[in-house]
């Protein structure tokens, strides 16, 4: 079933840019959905609209099955939101920022309370509970944010880029957090990363987003070998036989381009192929000097869809304060 | 495959299994979905900044002291007429002829027999203008923050986001009212006609002033991204208010061309409300008028905020 459905989902600013610009996909209940794209491209715009924060200016889509823009107040109702941003006040004590949170989801402070302590313990931030936020770590904000977001019970949460400015241990720390909360509250995610690989291990399905338009959707497996699979690279001792033709008759092998001593072998299922190959090339009597595998990454995936030129018009200077602010809070 | 490259052992560890708790099942229960709860939870929110730190709360209330010290007493007007400075070279008046006639001079000008206790009243609502004002401040950061847009994914009403602010802003500036009139008391002000019923007059037109500039202050705030064009709409907006009132000088000595828009000025109305109430002082209208006009004033400005809160903050 589908939690979030877009169709031709278009936000413009000052009339003219697109922003957003007819996006129509669907995410189903109780997956992870990594939405990627370049600084710019229209991911930030389309949680905005989701979340009711934005009006779009065409295209309907529903959360949950209420309306963006009709039953804006039961959308808001339904979802958690984790912001790029740190939002916590900082003069006040982590507890008393996810009750400020629970009070504006109108939730009496009888059940607030039990859950919010059993939120703080989940995100291991018991001990710091009665802090103030302005003494936390970049790591232990992050988990305080996730913490307040989810006080709701959210079926479907928004993480904006959750471990922006985080190193390795605490991006690790966080993601496992997220995934047990997940798991204990059997919520959907929908999520932002720039940290591909992230996207990689944990996304159920992601859609790469750039210049308002998606540009595919689907399992990063999938996507990934839509690239045309593995490249087996075998460099050999005899360059003047060439076995080209013979390897290219191995089930599941795409392309064999040869290069002197060196072969460059295209193919699906790269695993399962290459002791295949390996046969065939010994069986003729050519030695194997060196015989290396390559998997596509997500980040080629990227690439070939986004393109590899820099970009410099983009990121306007709120967003860039914003991405810096952020940053400098991280590192704290 | 690669999942668990992003798990510390600790944490998997508890992931799966054993350390796994039920989680916690929730009573039945209702969500508050009355406007109020909002309201009351953001209005608490920015309190509790306030009151939870002493040294903020310390520096606000000192400042009203300084204030008070400096301005009330180094302008000293009172001195004038009195004392050995003033005479007529020759005529060799008495003193006591002299001192009444400063203190018929002093009564007509200001309403009151000296200038500290007629500027201080004034200062009551000098000072929560000022509060006011800032109000709009914090809108721009919780802007800048990303923590508007956190709230504004939250059910509340848009409206309860600038209501909130105003609310907060009366409240500090009734709380700081207080603290400057006792000051004021301390430091000599004219007491003869003070009486319990004056002062709670006082604090209904100043709350009525704070909570119709506030929501001016916010309703500018409401699209701003920067705190510097807010700032600078503040400094373009406060001294003029001030001088273009009866705060600092009486209205009936000020060249025509200013008095029509002392008159219109609502901090004119809140301190001559409070002059009235507090020192007995004749006032430029009725209190019932000067009333209306603030309360009209309130209700106005806190209706634009309201009404454009719902169109500005969802764009």
């Amino acid at each position: 079933m589908a939690i979030i459905e877009t169709k031709d989902l278009t936000k413009s600013f000052n009339g003219t840019v697109k922003a957003v610009d007819g996006v129509s996909f669907e995410v189903r209940e109780g997956e992870i959905f990594g939405f990627l794209g370049p600084n710019g491209a229209g991911k930030t715009t389309t949680i905005n609209m989701l979340t009711t924060i934005l009006k779009p200016t065409s295209g309907t889509a529903t959360i949950c099955g209420y309306d963006i823009v009709k039953d804006a107040a039961e959308v808001r109702r339904s979802v958690g939101v984790v912001p790029q941003e740190y939002t916590a006040d900082e003069d006040l004590t982590g507890i008393e920022n996810i009750l400020l949170c629970a009070d504006l989801y109108g939730i009496p402070r009888s059940i607030s309370k039990p859950r919010a302590l059993e939120l703080l313990k989940l995100v291991e931030l018991e001990d710091a509970a009665k802090r103030k936020v302005d003494t936390y770590s970049g790591g232990m904000r992050r988990r305080l944010e996730l913490a307040s977001g989810l006080i709701s019970r959210p079926k479907l949460v928004f993480l904006d880029e959750p471990t922006l400015g985080l190193d390795v241990q605490t991006r690790a720390a966080v993601w496992s957090y997220i995934r047990r909360l997940k798991e204990e509250y059997s919520m959907t995610l929908f999520m932002t990363t720039h940290y591909l690989e992230e996207a990689d291990s944990l996304c159920d399905r992601i859609a790469i987003i750039d210049h308002g338009k998606i540009l595919t959707v689907g399992p990063p497996n999938d996507l990934k070998e839509g690239l045309g699979g593995d490249m087996l690279d075998i460099e050999v001792k005899e360059p003047d036989v060439d076995l080209s033709q013979l390897i290219l008759q191995i089930n599941h092998v795409k392309d064999v381009k040869k290069n002197g001593p060196s072969y460059h072998i295209r193919t699906e299922m790269g695993e399962e192929v290459a002791p295949a190959v390996i046969e065939v090339i010994r069986g003729k009597g050519v030695h194997i000097m060196k015989i290396s595998l390559t998997k596509p990454t997500l980040d080629e995936v990227y690439l070939e869809y986004t393109g590899r030129r820099l970009r410099e018009e983009q990121a306007n200077w709120e967003d860039m304060m914003s991405v810096r602010r952020t940053l400098g809070r991280a590192r704290t | 495959m690669t999942a668990d490259r992003f798990t510390t052992p600790r944490a998997s560890k508890e992931v799966d299994g054993s350390m796994r708790r039920p989680v916690l099942e929730d009573p039945p229960y209702e969500v508050d979905r009355s406007p109020v709860h909002g309201i009351w939870a953001l209005t608490n929110r920015e309190l509790k900044k306030w009151y939870k730190a002493p040294f903020i709360l310390a520096i606000s209330l000192i400042q009203p002291l300084i204030w008070l010290a400096l301005f009330g007493k180094a302008l000293n007007i009172g001195a004038l007429f009195t004392g050995s400075s003033f005479n007529i070279p020759g005529l060799n008046i008495p003193q006591q002829v002299l001192d009444n006639l400063a203190n018929t001079m002093m009564q007509t000008t200001f309403g009151t027999s000296d200038y500290f206790s007629f500027l201080a009243v004034g200062m009551l609502s000098f000072i929560t203008l000022f509060t006011a004002m800032f109000t709009g401040m914090s809108i721009v950061w919780d802007r800048r923050f990303g923590i508007l847009n956190k709230l504004l994914s939250t059910p509340i009403s848009r409206s309860a986001i600038p209501v909130s602010k105003v609310l907060n802003a009366s409240v500090r500036a009734i709380i700081q009212a207080v603290v400057v009139l006792i000051i004021a008391i301390l430091l000599g002000l004219n007491i003869s006609n003070i009486s319990v019923l004056g002062i709670a007059g006082t604090f209904v037109a100043l709350f009525l002033m704070t909570a119709g500039f506030a929501s001016l202050f916010v309703t500018l705030a409401l699209r701003a991204t920067s705190w510097e064009t807010q700032m600078a709409m503040m400094n373009l907006l406060n001294l003029p208010l001030l001088f273009a009132s009866n705060a600092m000088f009486p209205v009936s000595f000020m060249p025509s061309w200013l008095q029509p828009v002392v008159r219109i000025n609502p901090v004119s109305y809140a301190v001559d409300i409070s002059r009235q109430l507090l020192l007995g002082s004749s006032g430029m209208a009725s209190l019932g008028f000067e009333f209306l006009y603030l309360g009209a004033f309130a209700v106005i400005m806190a209706t634009i905020g309201t009404v454009l809160s719902w169109r500005l903050l969802s764009r």
